[in-house]
């Protein structure tokens, strides 16, 4: 989310993935769309057959690469370097789009006197005093005020202390040919890949960017994202048709889970999760701190009092801050690596799984798997039997099952067409899903049980009369079915005891606390979140979501009415207000009017008095592109009818973050934690100095370059396959497709190693030795690195010990490391040794099918004539 | 234009071809979403008598007008699956084997378990009296694969309901 | 599951009479309908092999086994009785050479380093159902005919298992499954075109490589695509076997490729065994003469 959000605003992809077939060119790197997100591809598809041009940089030569105009393979891990190569490339040939980046972003904003940047601390920007992080008491990242404290701007971008000088010295030693050094291509590829971007940028043109976790999994990912998000605002790409970033996530709610934030840190609708500490101490102080005077953000008071209004309703009052107190407060790293290092010390006590899978899926699989067989009782909700419901059985690496005490109960979930809900794609959308017929067996929705926990939870507290029991005696927790659910074929769900996720959504939605809704007889529903309050007089679960219910029988993520244009604004609904391209205000000039008709989407109608055109406006939509806010103004007032990114406190894209970021204000390129190499740029400064690295005798790491591991390793996906395997290596059809675990290297370094092609071969890092076949290909080539040659190997996370097709899994390599930020992992890029051979210790079973595949089972009311072509007696 | 032999003759035709149609006639069928990755492709999943007989892509969906990948082709044997589990298992400590119990009785013994591990864990404040009212020895880890209205459940459940701090998932950046 | 399945529910086999008389008993066929096919753009497949798997989840077919070729990412080999969608890998990749050192001096001249390392070819493979098909003229018991699609389908239930077909069809299209004895292939999803659906891998292909259709239409889409990618400079780009050759009739499921056939498993030259079959009759003819000739001379002599 600080990737894009520091620079746009929002944590989200900026535009939607259909209108990437209007793009006139598209780098997609971090990426390997053509794998991981095959029916997205058909749209970049779409752009190569409009004469786009698509671009591909990777370590590896990918379906993705097959199908592009342009690859670029380069060393995993230095994506900083390569987009630096870029934004150095534009900005020396003065490629960028001038009218866009002066009006646009804060390139004039002048920056503190006292900042320094990492060009002046060898590779340290100022601010680092304790060796640990930077202090924002003595950083100095923020911006210049005036007398009037309006941050000091000077349009003519000259000022030496102004951010676009800044960048242009940030990224002065980002040269092609430094960057080819650091990369392995050469420095002609760079120049190739920042001419093409900028031939297609500007009033006509537009490009657009594509990544995914090859660039978020990193100790830097997050500033890898905010240098794309340089890039493109220097490009003058964002908010506009064919432009903007695409970010490819993985899971078919990843962006949902995040927006109603099942994270540590975030309450939903990107509230901070209240943290320990003064500021944080009370609702009034919670709200000046996290909170922001000007800009949209100016309304996170209404935001916070109407979640609480939706969680604890009527004991929710003025007079008892609306029981913020309630909230839990962080006191540490909850994320999911600190929250399993401490669990492998034996800390934890309890776990519940819902749908991921950790022994396998997990960095350093076998801490994950120490932390589960550290805990008293562990909750399992799956379809099968992943690892982290039979570790303690089948583990080939785990100790017998009579040394585990970890109890497990493994409840049995609904399939997807079992149940109806909600789920949010990668561009927003919110889609609903209808049930098709009711769960198999005793299984259930996540639903039913959390739903029903939750019951019988405020059932065993009922009569508590301690304090810190009103939260669960307290919370809204209705959700039962007026009537039970009726079946496609008419019939009624058999099921009892589920909730209805309609209400649910409603409630995310939001509601008038003292309204009713004479029509429907139940409380008035919001028709967005412009009608929230700070008053307790509405209750939203998730404010960003508000709109996407407007009417107890207008459930918009239900929309599916077709208009065949591109935007489809009644297909599903896409947070927030609907809108499809984000900051679209930028798809016109300053004044108001599309930078060309080519590319126009939202425009200033002069005659109205308002904003129009195919997208709903991400502007006020009455404020005129000649307004411009007093000094004193405060909330969307400070915000001028030029200014088209209305999340951030000026208005402005940021090329420069003067704050959010714990690890820089701009992107730097640090080597990985495991990496072969010297930082050639900062070669006093070899990696990024926030990392957490979760020290542990569970957790080695080979922090130097060091020659017993000398290959670069990366990890990535099939499109056969889906994360560690639980919804793929169950399932034949998929198994055949890709049956077992390999890994790729090139020509050369089997010929170094002598191992041979279809053989087997051990990898080798720090935390742990896994076997595959060996897949000898062109498609990895070694790289000429600093004088050096270095070898790369690609491994397939896919597998691991439970399922029809078995193998060992790539993450038993992966360490925890931990991004800054957001505590994500650094899986793209770490060290190994690779060798001919076997791997010693026990191998993995496979799990024995308990029947055939498919059954003959007949389809029901059906003639033999229209009975599957192919269901001939399999099982005799 | 050469000839090749005998020219394709009009043979008869069996009775079961004769009679050949899709078996898709009659079903009901139901919109719903691809469960793999983040495409957010629409898929048509169609019943009869109340058993999953297809599920194929949604040619209104605007995202994937119709098409799937091999991963939402397979959709169909995801549910449909001989290894899928449909009783709660549980596995005793230090047992090796699973046991086969019903679900409410699992729901009973798991929220047990919550409140004792939360009553002895909870925490009013911090070692310098900062607050807190946090519970940290629970923990759960899921979400991007589950509806969003479960995610909110859950978040609002375990954190707003019972103070557990150690809500995630894998979603990050 | 079969056996109780299949008494609970209503199936025209309900005595052993009938079940033996069956396969005799034919029905006529429908009139002739818009002939259909698919068209192939191997220039857009990215080697999803959805394909493979919508085919075998429509047509509920067993999975080949899990066994790893490492021929790049192909494991499922062939087209077989079991696998009625194959999707094919080739790399054309060769080394790169490793970056100088030297400084480059900008600015540089385009074009001085390829845009690209090589190619990865990709293509799904499917039956040809060819215009005039060898196994349909091989066939004894009828079981393959062409339908009122002009697609060739096999009528599993009236097959007896002979093989014919397999030897007859120069593409290794089809092999005998283990399970009944019997031949199967693709059949174009015929019960889906009965009712106006799209078969599963043309619809499903997320980039529109495999497109079904009228044939007369996909050719002419398929021959605009050729004439566009060769103005693109794809010059090796054309059309395998939309139109017959001297020894072998068009194909309905037919393949945009911009290398040799052989690149990609397929026959240069298909030839369709039926037009040696005369030669052929007549030499075994022959030989079977003189044979007895010789044997008769050689007891002749003896006695």
């Amino acid at each position: 989310m600080p990737g894009l959000g520091t620079s746009l605003g929002r944590g989200a992809a900026t535009t939607y993935q259909q209108d990437l077939s209007n793009s006139d060119c598209i780098l997609i790197m971090g990426s390997n769309m053509a794998e991981a997100h095959p029916v997205g591809f058909r749209w970049p598809l779409q752009a190569k057959q409009n004469c786009g041009k698509l671009i591909h940089v990777d370590p590896r030569f990918t379906r993705t690469s097959a199908l592009c105009d342009v690859f670029i393979g380069i060393r995993a891990g230095t994506d900083i370097a390569f987009l630096g190569g870029l934004i150095h490339y534009v900005l020396e040939n003065n490629l960028w789009f001038s009218e866009y980046v002066k009006h646009y972003t804060n390139a004039a904003t002048i920056i503190d006197e006292q900042y320094a940047d990492t060009e002046d601390l060898d590779g340290l920007f100022s601010g680092f005093d304790d060796g640990t992080n930077y202090d924002p008491g003595t950083r100095h990242w923020n911006y210049q005020e005036g007398d009037d404290h309006q941050p000091l701007r000077d349009p003519s971008l000259q000022h030496e202390r102004c951010v676009f000088q800044i960048l242009k010295r940030h990224f002065a030693r980002y040269t092609p040919d430094t960057v080819a050094e650091i990369c392995g291509c050469k420095p002609e590829q760079i120049i190739r890949v920042a001419t093409l971007l900028a031939e297609n940028s500007g009033r006509e043109r537009t490009s657009a960017l594509v990544y995914a976790l090859g660039w978020t999994q990193h100790s830097t990912g997050v500033q890898i994202i905010r240098a794309a998000g340089i890039l493109q605002l220097l490009l003058g790409n964002i908010g506009r048709p064919g432009g903007g970033i695409m970010a490819m996530r993985g899971h078919s709610t990843i962006q949902g889970s995040t927006d109603l934030a099942t994270l540590y840190d975030l309450l939903p609708g990107y509230l901070p999760q209240p943290v320990a500490c003064d500021e944080h101490e009370t609702l009034d102080r919670y709200v000046e701190h996290a909170g922001q005077s000007t800009g949209f953000w100016s309304n996170f008071r209404k935001y916070i009092v109407s979640l609480l209004k939706a969680w604890y309703g009527e004991t929710a009052q003025v007079d008892n801050d609306f029981c913020f107190d309630w909230l839990p407060r962080i006191d540490d790293n909850y994320s999911q690596m600190a929250c399993f290092e401490r669990m492998s010390r034996g800390e934890l006590e309890g776990y519940f799984l819902f749908g991921q899978n950790p022994a396998g899926g997990g960095p350093n699989a076998e801490l994950h798997r120490a932390g589960l067989r550290n805990l008293d009782w562990l909750v399992v909700v799956d379809w099968f039997e992943i690892e982290s419901a039979v570790f303690w059985k089948d583990d080939p690496h785990g100790p017998p099952a009579e040394e585990i005490k970890t109890e497990v109960f493994l409840l049995p979930t609904a399939a997807a067409p079992e149940k109806s809900g909600s789920l949010t794609n990668t561009q927003r959308v919110i889609q609903w899903h209808d049930q098709a017929l009711d769960p198999a067996g005793d299984s259930r929705s996540d639903a039913w049980i959390i739903y029903n926990l939750g019951k019988r939870l405020k059932e065993l507290y009922a009569d508590s009369d301690l304090l810190r029991d009103s939260p669960i005696q307290n919370l809204t927790w209705d959700y039962d079915f007026a009537q039970p659910p009726q079946l496609p074929d008419g019939s009624l769900s058999q099921v009892e005891g589920e909730p209805d996720l309609e209400k649910v959504l409603q409630e995310i939605n939001g509601y008038y606390v003292r309204e009713i809704d004479p029509v429907h007889r139940q409380a008035r529903q919001l028709q967005g979140f412009a009608e929230l309050t700070d008053d307790g007089n509405t209750a939203c679960g998730c404010w960003i979501y508000s709109g996407v219910f407007p009417s107890p029988d207008r459930n918009r993520a239900k929309d599916r009415q077709r208009r065949r244009d591109s935007i489809e604004a009644e297909w599903g609904y896409a947070w927030p207000a609907n809108r499809r391209i984000l900051y679209n205000r930028a798809s016109a000039d300053p004044e108001g009017k599309p930078w060309s008709e080519r590319k126009q989407l939202i425009w200033w109608d002069e005659e109205a008095r308002s904003w129009t055109g195919y997208d709903v406006p991400d502007f006020e939509l009455h404020k005129p592109p000649e307004y411009r806010a007093a000094a004193d103004a405060q909330g969307m007032d400070a915000i001028n009818g030029d200014h088209p990114f209305i999340m951030k406190p000026d208005g402005v894209g940021w090329l420069f973050a003067p704050t959010m970021l714990k690890d820089g204000p701009l992107p730097t390129h640090y080597e990985p934690i495991e990496s072969p190499v010297a930082n050639l740029l900062y070669p006093d400064q070899p990696i990024n100095p926030l990392t957490q690295k979760f020290a542990g005798p569970l957790n080695p790491l080979a922090e130097e370059p060091t020659e017993a591991y000398p290959i670069v390793a990366t990890t990535f996906r099939l499109t056969e396959h889906f994360l560690s395997g639980p919804m793929s290596r169950f399932n034949s059809w998929l198994n055949e497709l890709q049956p077992e675990m390999f890994a790729e290297l090139s020509h050369q370094l089997a010929a170094e190693r002598q191992i041979k092609h279809g053989d087997w071969l051990v990898i080798e890092t720090p935390r742990g030795a896994i076997e595959a076949r060996a897949m000898v290909t062109h498609r990895l080539q070694p790289l000429k690195i600093q004088g050096r040659i270095i070898h790369s190997i690609g491994l397939p996370f896919h597998w691991s010990f439970a399922g029809e097709a078995v193998g060992d899994s790539a993450n038993l390599l992966t360490a925890l490391i931990g991004e800054p930020n957001v505590s994500i992992h650094e899986s793209k890029a770490f060290v190994c040794q690779v060798r001919s051979g076997r791997r010693a210790g026990r191998t993995t079973q496979p799990t024995q099918p308990t029947a055939a595949w498919p059954t003959s089972q007949r389809v029901p009311n059906t003639p033999d004539a229209a009975q599957p072509e192919g269901r001939f007696d399999h099982d005799r | 234009m050469p000839s090749f032999g005998k020219a394709p003759r009009q043979r008869p035709y069996s009775r079961q071809t004769v009679a050949k149609s899709s078996r898709l006639r009659d079903a009901n069928v139901t919109q719903t979403v691809c469960p793999y990755c983040a495409v957010g492709c629409g898929q048509l999943a169609y019943t009869k008598a109340e058993q999953l007989i297809d599920i194929e892509g949604d040619e209104r969906n605007p995202i994937n007008e119709g098409t799937l990948c091999p991963k939402g082709a397979n959709a169909f044997q995801l549910a449909v699956n001989p290894h899928r589990v449909t009783e709660v298992l549980y596995r005793a400590p230090y047992s090796d084997r699973w046991e086969r119990k019903s679900m409410d009785w699992a729901i009973e013994q798991i929220a047990a378990r919550v409140k004792r591990a939360r009553d002895a864990d909870f925490a009013a404040c911090d070692t310098k009296g900062q607050r807190l009212n946090s519970v940290r020895r629970i923990g759960s880890l899921g979400g991007a694969t589950i509806d969003n209205e479960e995610n909110y459940l859950l978040k609002k459940l375990f954190g707003g309901g019972l103070g557990i701090v150690g809500v995630e998932n894998q979603a990050r950046i | 599951m079969t056996g109780s399945a299949h008494n609970d529910s209503q199936t025209d086999r309900t005595n052993w009479l009938e079940r033996i008389l069956a396969p005799f008993q034919r029905g006529t066929p429908p009139a002739p309908r818009t002939a259909t096919g698919f068209y192939t753009d191997t220039t857009v497949c990215i080697g999803c092999k959805a394909c493979e798997v919508a085919c075998k989840q429509w047509n509920q077919l067993p999975s080949d086994g899990f066994e790893w070729t490492g021929k790049s990412y192909d494991n499922t080999g062939e087209l077989s009785a079991t696998s009625w969608r194959h999707v094919k890998f080739v790399e054309q990749l060769v080394d790169t050479e490793l970056p100088q050192d030297t400084a480059i001096v900008e600015p540089l001249e385009a074009g001085t380093v390829p845009d690209l390392p090589g190619r990865w070819l990709m293509m799904s493979d499917v039956c040809k159902h060819c215009a005039t098909a060898p196994c349909e003229q091989a066939c004894p018991t009828g079981s393959l005919l062409q339908n009122e699609f002009e697609n060739i389908y096999l009528q599993s239930d009236i097959c007896n298992g002979c093989s014919y077909c397999i030897a007859a069809c120069p593409f290794g299209v089809i092999t005998r499954a283990t399970f009944d004895g019997h031949a199967h292939k693709c059949t174009l999803c015929y019960d889906r075109q009965r009712d106006d659906l799209t078969p599963a891998c043309a619809k499903a292909c997320p980039t529109e490589s495999i497109q079904f259709g009228p044939i007369d239409e996909l050719r002419e889409r398929a021959r605009e695509r050729v004439s566009e990618l060769q103005s693109l400079g794809i010059n090796d780009a054309y059309l395998y076997s939309d139109e017959a050759s001297e020894k072998y009739s068009q194909l309905n499921s037919f393949y945009l490729l911009i290398d040799e056939p052989s690149a990609y498993g397929l026959p240069d030259n298909p030839v369709n065994p039926w037009l040696f079959m005369k030669g052929d009759y007549l030499r075994s003819g022959l030989t079977g003469f003189i044979a007895i000739a010789m044997l008769l001379i050689i007891l002749w002599l003896g006695g």
